[in-house]
């Protein structure tokens, strides 16, 4: 360890205890599914994971969570703007439950989603007798993903509208500037790398996320089967090498994801500073 | 300053006290046994269970109570192999079983014939469930792959029900159509207009009933009987295809567990049990078909008389049939694949 | 010139925006909410009382609670370590570890039972050796709450790090000083100034405890009233056509949700004051 530059105490205690339970309940865990997957050969290895199944599976993860995603930066922008520029009733109360995907079981709020589109709910029945299909298809995993991304891209860029400088604004309104060449010059590009944030972390989440896609989801293969439900099914099945291989190549994309969400956030945090 | 202790205090008394409570809640003793299971029988083992602890107590005095796990055929045997301290487990398939037995030795490979008629206590079949009226007039497994009828199945690689439903269909075809690429062809276009695959047996029953998606289930039959008169009667109608599946449902202890436990008593009586006249009326009420047959003919009403292959001599048996089409790579998976390509 | 005030935004846009909010927050907010409570009580409160009474749900109820008064202290207890050795004092590889703690935020929770499995399960590493003790972690309550553990491991020091960072050192450099020992400066110097966003780390460490579905699924034998907590115990009602009794347990975890984001929202007010005074001063 390097060097120690302040004169508390409780260093070497406080870090030896924190890095030996992280190594318990993170890293060895962790590495043990990786050795597992590092038991098969890198043939078996890109066989299963370029298994036309396992990559389709990859393709709805990824273009469900991206619609997602977007979706959530789309509508996470417009409730941040609203939430910190207006007043109106039950704005408290709102700002509160901007959280609740956050704070609400994944298995409740899947029960939950998947039977607002069943013929029980008078929504359901509405989309039913319009012939809108939205259970059996794809648009069910991306609203799961887009009400389980929200929070994260609403919170990210509030603080940042919030602590707008609102005098460059106001000087660009000065000079002469209207209001739309003022939100493309000034407020855009102010609150781009927030949002940005906002959406990987959106991303991040839905990609691995299982409790409330498996209820609302078809689950076909090809079609409509997710990552983590393919790696579930794999178990079930006792394919343990399967399972470990795709375990580690979702590992992997987390990881990056990961470092894209760190680095951006850096970059936040100077520009806000 | 004391106001600080004073957080601390309540926070500390707080959690020590939760966690009093909740440890002795949870460690409470019971004498009980656990009995792992597939999806379609939580209604009637929650009823054998009552029946069984009074008789039980009667026989010894002992109190006893049975917990129930179910889930997917093929998941559930793979739990048990995993450790899952079932004593005894009531699965879907045989071969699921005989899974255990291979790859954990946990069950005597003998086990198939330690209880009478196969060790299967009850048996039941493949139906159509579809919507009142039959709206799409399915009456056999040919209707099925008409282009605008959609069906529901759950995923073989899980569901123990489903690889019925598989197997049913594709020896329908290998009658009507008289041989196997053939038989392989229909089965495909049945998966072609498959447009739900859950991992089980409940979960498909409840894409069709509670979420209203699909034409027609291919179902358990005492789970088409149980969906009409739990969820809707009057929404729904059982139609028996011309050919079915004899599914035989079996049974077996889990000798290292049962050792281990030392409940090798209660779980062999627990299976001894379900061949009683009782037991049998109870899987006849719970719309199994009893395998004891004097009391399969009081049900007969319930179940009308189709022709029903078998495993065995239809398929060669379960280890066959499932290297065949179940196995990663075999058919099931080829067929997806070229349905993909499609 | 005079200033324009920042405001000015042409008439058409707090409405639109407004309606678009108003749309989204009833379909992905309002309409759940909605529908839980309402489905929940669809059968009657007599029956909602019922379908709580239930030895299993029961029992449910109690695993859950029991996870959430295991995994929370401990992870409290790290999280606050944590937090102290890497905002107090500078040591090489710093950022790795911060990265470390966010690993089971990015990590799928499938993954998170996953990798306990291929650990203790009958095929992990410590399978073997766990078989001859005759003890099972993996299908077991423990494996419960290893899962739940990784899971809700970062909240709390992620609570903890940016504030600890910005109140920086000087007060409890000043008690060492003065002769106080280190546990006494932690108490009286730091936990008074952390103590809010303390316990705000802690009730988000505890909902999602609570409410953990998919890592525990994995892990989990699934043994009605033994293993299943309350997510897994609203998934087999809901395989048991008592959609009610489901959304009945499901009910009890919203609550639990909604209690937490009104706690939060009163923390975060007060944290927000207590920063305004003291860049007052």
């Amino acid at each position: 360890m390097g060097k120690k530059t302040s004169r508390l105490p409780g260093f070497h205690l406080t870090l030896g205890l924190s890095l030996t339970y992280i190594s318990f309940l993170v890293l060895i865990p962790l590495f043990s599914l990786i050795l597992y997957s590092a038991r098969l050969s890198p043939t078996e290895y890109w066989s299963i994971i370029t298994n036309d199944r396992v990559l389709a599976a990859f393709r709805v993860s990824f273009s469900s969570t991206l619609i997602a995603a977007v979706v959530d930066g789309f509508f996470g922008f417009i409730l941040a703007w609203v939430l910190t520029r207006y007043a109106f009733f039950g704005k408290r109360v709102i700002d509160a439950l901007i959280d609740l995907p956050f704070a609400i079981p994944t298995a409740v709020a899947g029960i939950t989603l998947s039977y607002l589109f069943t013929a029980n709910s008078k929504l359901g029945r509405f989309l039913m007798d319009h012939d809108i299909n939205i259970a059996t298809t794809n648009a069910s995993i991306v609203i799961a993903l887009t009400f389980i991304g929200i929070p994260f891209v609403v919170r990210t860029v509030q603080p940042v509208l919030q602590e707008f400088d609102k005098e460059l604004e106001e000087a660009s309104i000065s000079l002469g500037a209207n209001f739309y060449k003022t939100f493309l010059k000034v407020i855009l590009p102010s609150v781009l790398p927030a949002l940005i944030t906002g959406f990987a972390m959106a991303f991040a989440r839905g990609l691995g996320e299982y409790g409330s896609v498996i209820f609302i989801a078809s689950n076909m293969p090809y079609e409509s089967e997710i990552v983590p439900r393919l790696i579930v099914q794999k178990l079930l099945n006792f394919d343990y090498k399967g399972a470990s291989a795709i375990g580690t190549a979702m590992l992997v994309c987390a990881f990056i994801l990961l470092l894209i969400i760190n680095l951006l956030q850096h970059r936040l945090q100077r520009r806000l500073n | 300053m004391i106001k600080v202790n004073s957080f601390l205090g309540k926070f500390t008394l707080f959690a020590a006290v939760w966690a009093v409570f909740s440890l002795s809640a949870v460690y409470a003793a019971e004498i009980t046994i656990l009995n792992v299971s597939y999806d379609p029988t939580r209604e009637f083992y929650r009823a054998y269970n009552e029946i069984f602890a009074k008789h039980y107590k009667t026989l010894t005095g002992d109190t006893i109570i049975v917990n129930q796990s179910h889930g997917g055929s093929g998941g559930q045997a793979r739990g048990v192999i995993e450790g899952n301290p079932a004593d005894v487990v009531t699965l879907a398939v045989g071969y699921d079983i005989d899974e255990i037995a291979a790859k954990s030795g946990f069950i005597a490979k003998n086990w198939e014939s330690r209880l009478p008629r196969n060790s299967a206590p009850y048996t039941s079949t493949i139906v159509f469930l579809v919507r009142s009226g039959n709206p799409k007039k399915i009456k056999d497994w040919d209707d099925l792959i008409k282009s605008d009828v959609k069906v529901i199945t759950p995923d073989p690689k899980t569901s123990g029900g489903a690889r019925w439903n598989y197997l049913a269909a594709w020896g329908f075809a290998r009658i009507k159509y008289g041989d196997e690429a053939k038989a392989r062809e229909f089965v495909k276009n049945v998966y072609k207009n498959v447009i739900v695959l859950d991992s089980g047996a409940r979960g498909a029953t409840n894409t069709f009933v509670q979420k209203g998606q699909g034409d027609v289930l291919l179902a358990w039959e005492n789970e088409a009987h149980l969906s009409i008169n739990e969820l809707g009667k009057g929404r729904f109608e059982i139609v028996y295809p011309s050919v079915s599946i004899l599914a035989e449902p079996s049974v077996s202890w889990v000798d290292a567990n049962i050792a281990k436990k030392g409940t090798e008593k209660v779980a062999k009586e627990y299976l001894t049990y379900l061949y009683t006249d009782e037991a049998q009326r109870l899987a006849g009420k719970n719309y199994y078909r009893p395998s004891d047959e004097a009391i399969l003919t009081e049900f007969s009403a319930q179940f009308p008389v189709i022709k029903l292959l078998t495993i065995n001599s239809d398929f060669g048996g379960w280890e066959k049939a499932h290297q065949a089409h179940f196995v990663d790579g075999a058919e099931f998976d080829k067929i997806f694949a070229e349905l993909k390509n499609r | 010139m005079s200033i324009v005030k920042i405001n000015k935004e042409p008439v058409w846009i707090k409405p639109t925006l407004l309606a678009l909010s108003f749309l989204f927050l009833s379909l992905f907010i309002f309409l759940p909410l909605f529908t839980i409570f309402s489905e929940a009580l669809s059968r009657g409160a007599s029956y909602y009382f019922n379908a709580l009474k239930e030895r299993e749900v029961f029992a449910a109820i109690r695993l859950t609670l029991l996870t959430a008064a295991i995994c929370v202290p401990i992870n409290t207890a790290f999280g606050v370590m944590l937090a102290w050795a890497i905002t107090k004092f500078s040591f090489k590889g710093k950022n790795v570890l911060i990265t470390l703690v966010e690993v089971p935020f990015a990590v799928s929770p499938v993954i998170s039972g996953l990798i306990f499995v291929f650990l203790f399960g009958a095929i992990g590493w410590f399978g073997g050796i766990l078989d001859k003790l005759n003890y099972r972690i993996v299908f077991n309550i423990p494996g419960i709450f290893l899962a739940t553990a990784f899971v809700t491991f970062p909240f709390v020091a992620k609570e903890l790090i940016p504030l600890m960072h910005d109140l920086g050192k000087d007060d409890e450099e000043a008690a060492i000083t003065l002769g106080a020992s280190g546990l006494k400066t932690f108490f009286r110097v730091t936990l008074p100034n952390i103590k809010w966003g303390l316990l705000y780390g802690i009730i988000l460490t505890n909902a999602r405890a609570m409410g953990e579905y998919g890592a525990v699924a994995v892990v989990s034998g699934l043994v009605r009233g033994k293993t299943t907590t309350m997510p897994l115990y609203i998934d087999i009602l809901y395989g048991e056509y008592l959609f009610a009794a489901a959304f009945a347990v499901a009910s009890l975890l919203t609550l639990l949700a909604l209690v937490t984001l009104v706690i939060k929202a009163v923390l975060e007010r007060i944290i927000a004051k207590q920063r305004k005074q003291k860049f007052e001063f």
